[in-house]
């Protein structure tokens, strides 16, 4: 039926111009603009519908939407389930964009956790420093939007606490991350100071493996197993929308669980 | 009498007045809408189910709709807001208007059987088209019950943290994608079923059109 969209032509400065102009305006103004746009009015008719541009951008316009209910819908005090350690998933799924030959190997002893943007100290941190913060473990669910979902036990910093400790301007809208597969993601900085959101290091009671995400992988049992970056080697605050592997291509930002 | 003449009466309305219409507008539009929101519901939800089969069952991809996962959830989600809108509307308006009541009441279960048993012998008739006779009351009661409960679902699978109520109500996570399937199984039963009708007294489709 229709060809599946082709990725290497997303031309990705003008998503990310969209996307910031978008979010910014009111999102009431914009559904309704949007929702009479051309692509609104070929979903009432029998063209061909996956590969029009402006339907394209109806359906991009909704999920931006989206993500403004799925924030005001966002509780910041309520916990995801947590499970005894007998209903861990064994074995625990590896999932990725790539298959699991080509996991990256990070070195520890050369690694440095970069920290930038909206934060008082940007100093970089080695793993050594990372272990010496608190630490604390979660057995959550994990949900992949595919569908299907696996419990697993992670141990790590609460985030929220890293995030003062750098001193991050925590009125800032996001928290992006970079990784050393070449993933990266963003969140809302609600769901960063969400006190399950741990900066992970440890996978069932031993070092986090490279197929889990070493060195480290922010859990977040509140949104959706893409959102949850792997190997992870930077960080920033920032007011301006840093987007994602799997968001610039068409899923949902927000993705909350 | 005939049943071509009780086919061209008009139906008597409120307060006893002749109505020019079986079927008023906002019930053929919200009818329609609602069409439109379940195929692609249905459709894009046969994508994104196919990402992770629950069982042996897959989807062929010719039948569904927006060519990959993401495209598949851009639609689901999209529609769901259709979906929604227009059937609160058309509960509202059911109820506000008093069709509900004159349509679906009242409804017995032991005329429900007999007329779905007669159905399936070939033997119910329908010559009062304004009339629903009991099957029907019964199955578009019965589908608006079961949509309410893919919703419901749906809404357990989409915030199983955010709702937790709605997400034990189903049985946990796993339990509401089974709900899910299931209900829109019953859907699509449904919609084979009703096409079937409607095919085989044609006259109904042309008053969901025009409303007489």
């Amino acid at each position: 039926m229709n060809k599946p969209k082709p990725i290497v032509t997303l031309d990705r400065n003008l998503i990310l111009r969209d996307a910031v102009r978008e979010l910014d305006m009111p999102s009431r103004r914009l559904f309704a603009k949007r929702a009479v746009t051309l692509g609104g009015l070929s979903m009432l008719t029998g063209c061909s519908l996956t590969d029009d541009a402006s339907v394209e951008r109806f359906l991009t316009a909704v999920s931006r939407f989206n993500d403004r209910v799925q924030g005001w819908l966002f509780d910041p005090g309520r916990l995801a389930p947590t499970y005894d350690e007998s209903r861990i998933t064994r074995p625990f799924p590896f999932n990725a964009f790539y298959g699991e030959d080509e996991v990256p190997e990070v070195d520890a002893g050369d690694f440095r956790l970069e920290v930038g943007g909206l934060v008082a100290r940007k100093a970089s941190w080695t793993l050594d420093q990372l272990y010496a913060l608190p630490q604390t473990s979660q057995v959550t669910r994990h949900i992949c939007v595919e569908g299907w979902s696996a419990i697993g036990k992670w141990g790590g910093t609460p985030f929220s606490e890293f995030l003062h400790r750098v001193g991050a301007d925590t009125s800032a809208k996001y928290v992006g991350f970079r990784c050393a597969d070449d993933y990266f993601t963003s969140i809302d900085m609600p769901t960063a100071l969400h006190p399950q959101t741990l900066l992970t290091f440890t996978y069932d009671g031993q070092t986090l493996p490279p197929k889990y995400g070493f060195p480290m992988k922010l859990r977040m049992p509140t949104k959706l197993g893409y959102k949850n970056p792997k190997h992870i080697m930077a960080l920033y605050v920032t007011n301006t929308y840093p987007g994602g592997y799997w968001e610039d291509q068409g899923y949902n930002w927000f993705g909350g669980s | 009498m005939d049943t071509a003449s009780q086919l061209s009466r008009p139906a008597p309305g409120r307060h006893g007045h002749a109505s020019a219409s079986i079927q008023p507008a906002w019930v053929r539009l919200t009818h329609w809408l609602n069409a439109i929101a379940i195929i692609i519901m249905v459709m894009s939800g046969w994508r994104i189910y196919n990402a992770s089969p629950l069982f042996g069952l897959h989807f062929p991809k010719g039948i569904t709709l927006g060519g990959w996962l993401g495209g598949a959830l851009q639609w689901h989600f999209a529609a769901m807001w259709l979906l929604v809108a227009n059937g609160l509307f058309y509960l509202l308006m059911n109820v506000i208007t008093g069709r509900f009541r004159r349509r679906f009441l009242p409804l017995s279960v032991r005329e429900a059987l007999r007329d779905v048993a007669a159905a399936l012998r070939g033997r119910l008739a329908h010559p009062d088209l304004a009339q629903y006779n009991a099957a029907q009351k019964a199955m578009y009661l019965g589908v608006v019950l079961v949509i309410v409960l893919t919703v419901l679902s749906g809404l357990a699978i989409w915030k199983s943290v955010q709702f937790p109520l709605l997400r034990d109500l189903m049985g946990g996570y796993d339990a509401a994608r089974w709900v899910h399937f299931v209900c829109m199984s019953a859907i699509v039963l449904f919609t084979a079923v009703h096409v079937a009708m409607v095919a085989l007294v044609p006259r109904t489709l042309l008053i969901m059109l025009r409303g007489r």
